[in-house]
């Protein structure tokens, strides 16, 4: 009974949590990963791409909240993401037209790119600010739990309860989709193949008369829809704050590069590497090993190795170690 | 780019901060223009990693923090019961966390390579982070204990505030060196994510460890290289002197007191640029450029590139160090906070851009031009919302939203000043010759 009482207590506030977390991040690292395979370069705008994707949808949440129209159990906020993800689209393409197609043509060097996103981070962020202001903002509505801990407690007639969010069940569906559809489209699609030829060499697959302008698009296209469903996921699961999502800039690069960067497999892996190290160190383990231990041993402290304020120091040691170790990540990335 | 150019753009950049004092008050330009002299430090510092030696370093925020935490530790009054209650054995908690680490480099330098070394390493580390907890943690509920209101810090030296700033740099430097010897061998836009990264733990520390320097709760009233405002207030020769000449003397105070700071900023700003022309003409100079420009040909004709990487690196950073110690001591507080990537570490990156990377001149004015702007930018901003927004009717949304967003005007117009500059002027404002 203890260790299945251990089990659910470690079910409920380790694994779950670290499964949606990681999908989130999987998500936005993808993006990342997918910008820098085709266009060569560290997007450190792609915090404040997803910040902006989830304005524009919780704003057209609101639109429909006050029209009285929802989805019933499921948040409004899922009606209104193919909007967002619409306006992403536009703002990325016409950030790559006024912007980044200039450096294109140029050649620049990768961290001139990187200035220059850094540019572009400031002017997304100002828009986001000038949208949404900086303040908190909740959305998700609708049915809060799937499975309650008191529910549960009540089945099993366990002491631990285990509690699946609305939210977090919705984030796992909808990043397993994405990232199905995404690896259709990139290995069986006439695109998707020349996207990946293009990332693996681009001048045997200029040669070889694929459109660059064409991948450069659809790269974006897919990156907003990547980075807009990530910044809602995320929203969804905790809240909206514009300084947040600036921040998750840190561990969404983390997932990417400890996956090593340009390959999408890794970006998944890596963000479940970074999501459950984050919260595996950062938690107190004393409940469960409360339930594991015998009483005379049980831990008198909270066993946490780091408090939660260090979680950032968490990814970011997971990433120095990897980059010193294995530069081209666990899935080998590219390394130049 | 002719002779006169520098000249030209200096005169028109002081020509700003005069406006703002005969349009606004010159208590105001006076403020400004002693965060621009602390920005144009910062600047220089990025300019020397950047400039010289091409280092992407994106964690400036972690350094100007070291600085101000370095102010705290030198000039704050101590706090000998924070010391008695656990002060040794915090000390001793470190010493052991800094042999572990080190146990572990040397273990993984001399043993072979193979599952063994990685087992032997892992152990070590983790036997030493739990010991380093069991010594470390009751020690610090233990100053955390000790007048938690006002103090549970260990408190500082109680030397003079001027001490703290070239102690800024040291902390700086040394935190550089830990980190360059880490991160420095990653190619350009890694070192700029783990950059990154560090300056985020180091503000995470600053917050959290409250014995260190009262994590949030701030360390309030710094003492301070200038008379304080009152004090001058209350001097009779000071009232006399200032009735002489028909001023007010409140005013006059703040005045006299900013225009100190401003001296005190500009003689370490000017010893600083000296020494950048110096060292950017120097042999040294010409070596920091050639790798720059292309690291195999100078590693080709002898030069160690790793190592003059971590001296510049060391050397920018303990540059960021002062000038964040000066903010520290200007500001009379130590408020972990407020620091922002957006405005510590970016911004300062915008300043070497617009100026010019590789001209220490340049730095130094895109640090004043810069400064300026992201002060009056907000102004202008509700001045121009104000203007569009006076024929629209009260208290329609668009007019309440617009008003409110004025303040974000900032970041928006920062963006579109880098983007500007970096299309059509990629080399900034003063370009390295």
């Amino acid at each position: 009974m203890d260790a299945l009482n251990a089990l659910v207590a470690f079910l409920n506030f380790v694994f779950i949590p670290a499964v949606a977390y990681g999908a989130q991040l999987a998500i936005g690292a993808l993006g990342v990963t997918l910008v820098y395979g085709i266009l060569r370069f560290s997007n450190f705008a792609h915090g404040d791409t997803m910040a902006f994707g989830t304005v524009v949808t919780i704003m057209v949440t609101w639109w429909l909240q006050a029209h009285g129209i929802g989805l019933g159990p499921l948040p409004t906020a899922l009606l209104a993401l193919p909007v967002g993800i619409a306006a992403t689209i536009v703002l990325l393409l016409a950030t790559d037209r006024a912007v980044y197609r200039f450096y294109r043509k140029q050649k620049a060097s990768p961290s001139i790119l990187v200035i220059v996103s850094l540019g572009v981070m400031f002017i997304m962020n100002g828009i986001v600010r000038f949208l949404i202001g900086v303040e908190e903002q909740n959305f998700a509505d609708g049915e809060r739990f799937v499975i309650s801990a008191g529910d549960f407690r009540v089945w099993t007639g366990l002491a631990e309860g285990l509690a699946i969010r609305t939210t977090q069940a919705i984030t796992l569906v909808t990043a397993g989709i994405t990232v199905a559809l995404l690896f259709w489209f990139l290995n069986r699609t006439r695109t998707g193949k020349s996207m990946r030829a293009f990332a693996d060499n681009e001048d045997l697959a200029l040669l070889s008369g694929i459109n660059p302008e064409r991948v450069v698009a659809i790269t974006w296209i897919i990156t907003a829809a990547l980075a807009t469903i990530a910044g809602v996921l995320y929203g969804l699961d905790k809240s909206f704050k514009a300084f947040t999502y600036f921040q998750l800039l840190l561990p969404i690069f983390a997932a990417a590069i400890v996956g090593g960067l340009g390959s999408p497999l890794g970006a998944i892996a890596g963000g479940f590497v970074i999501a459950f190290s984050e919260v595996m160190v950062t938690y107190a383990w004393k409940k469960v090993l409360g339930y594991l231990m015998p009483e005379s041993l049980a831990p008198e402290g909270l066993v946490q190795l780091l408090s939660t304020d260090y979680k950032i120091a968490v990814s970011f040691a997971i990433l120095i170690i990897v980059l010193l170790f294995m530069p081209t990540g666990l899935f080998k990335g590219k390394s130049t | 780019m002719t002779p006169a150019r520098p000249f030209l753009l200096f005169a028109a950049v002081a020509g700003l901060f005069l406006v703002t004092g005969f349009l606004q008050s010159w208590n105001l330009a006076l403020q400004v223009l002693n965060m621009s002299l602390i920005s144009a430090i910062m600047a220089l510092g990025v300019n020397i990693q950047w400039g010289y030696a091409g280092l992407f370093n994106v964690g400036i925020m972690g350094f100007v923090a070291l600085g101000g935490l370095a102010v705290v530790l030198t000039s704050a009054a101590p706090v000998p019961e924070g010391w008695a209650a656990g002060g040794p054995r915090i000390v001793a908690a470190l010493v052991l966390g800094a042999a572990t680490i080190l146990a572990a480099v040397l273990l993984y330098r001399r043993m072979p390579n193979g599952r063994l070394r990685g087992v032997a390493v892992a152990l070590v580390l983790a036997g030493g982070f739990f010991l380093y907890r069991f010594v470390f943690d009751p020690a610090v509920t233990a100053v955390e204990a000790v007048n938690p209101a006002t103090a549970g810090n260990l408190g500082g030296l109680g030397l003079p505030s001027l001490v703290a700033w070239p102690m800024g740099g040291l902390l700086a430097a040394a935190a550089a060196w830990a980190i360059g010897k880490t991160a420095l061998g990653l190619r350009s836009d890694y070192l700029a994510i783990a950059t990154l990264g560090i300056a985020e733990i180091i503000i995470a520390v600053m917050k959290n460890e409250d014995w260190l320097a009262r994590g949030v709760k701030n360390v309030i009233s710094l003492p301070r290289p200038v008379p304080y405002e009152v004090d001058l207030q209350k001097d009779p020769g000071f009232i006399a002197w200032v009735e002489g000449w028909g001023w007010d003397p409140v005013s006059t105070s703040s005045i006299i007191v900013k225009l100190a700071y401003a001296g005190l900023f500009g003689l370490v700003l000017l010893a600083l640029i000296w020494l950048s022309e110096m060292a950017l003409r120097s042999p040294w100079g010409r070596m920091m450029r050639a790798i720059r420009d292309n690291e195999v040909a100078a590693e080709a004709m002898g030069k160690d590139v790793t190592a003059r990487h971590l001296q510049v690196f060391i050397l920018g950073s303990a540059v960021v160090g002062v000038a964040g110690a000066m903010m520290t001591t200007l500001d009379g507080q130590l408020t972990p906070g407020t620091y922002n990537p957006l405005r510590f570490t970016f911004l300062i990156w915008v300043m070497v851009i617009v100026g010019g990377s590789g001209n220490n001149w340049g730095a130094v004015l895109g640090g004043f031009l810069i400064w300026w702007l992201w002060v009056v930018v907000e102004p202008i901003g509700l001045w121009a919302v104000a203007t569009i927004t006076a024929e629209m009717p009260d208290g329609s949304w668009w007019k309440t939203h617009l008003q409110d967003s004025a303040a974000h005007m900032r970041l928006l117009t920062m963006g579109v000043i880098l983007l500007l500059v970096l299309r059509f002027s990629p080399r900034g404002l003063l370009p390295e010759k």
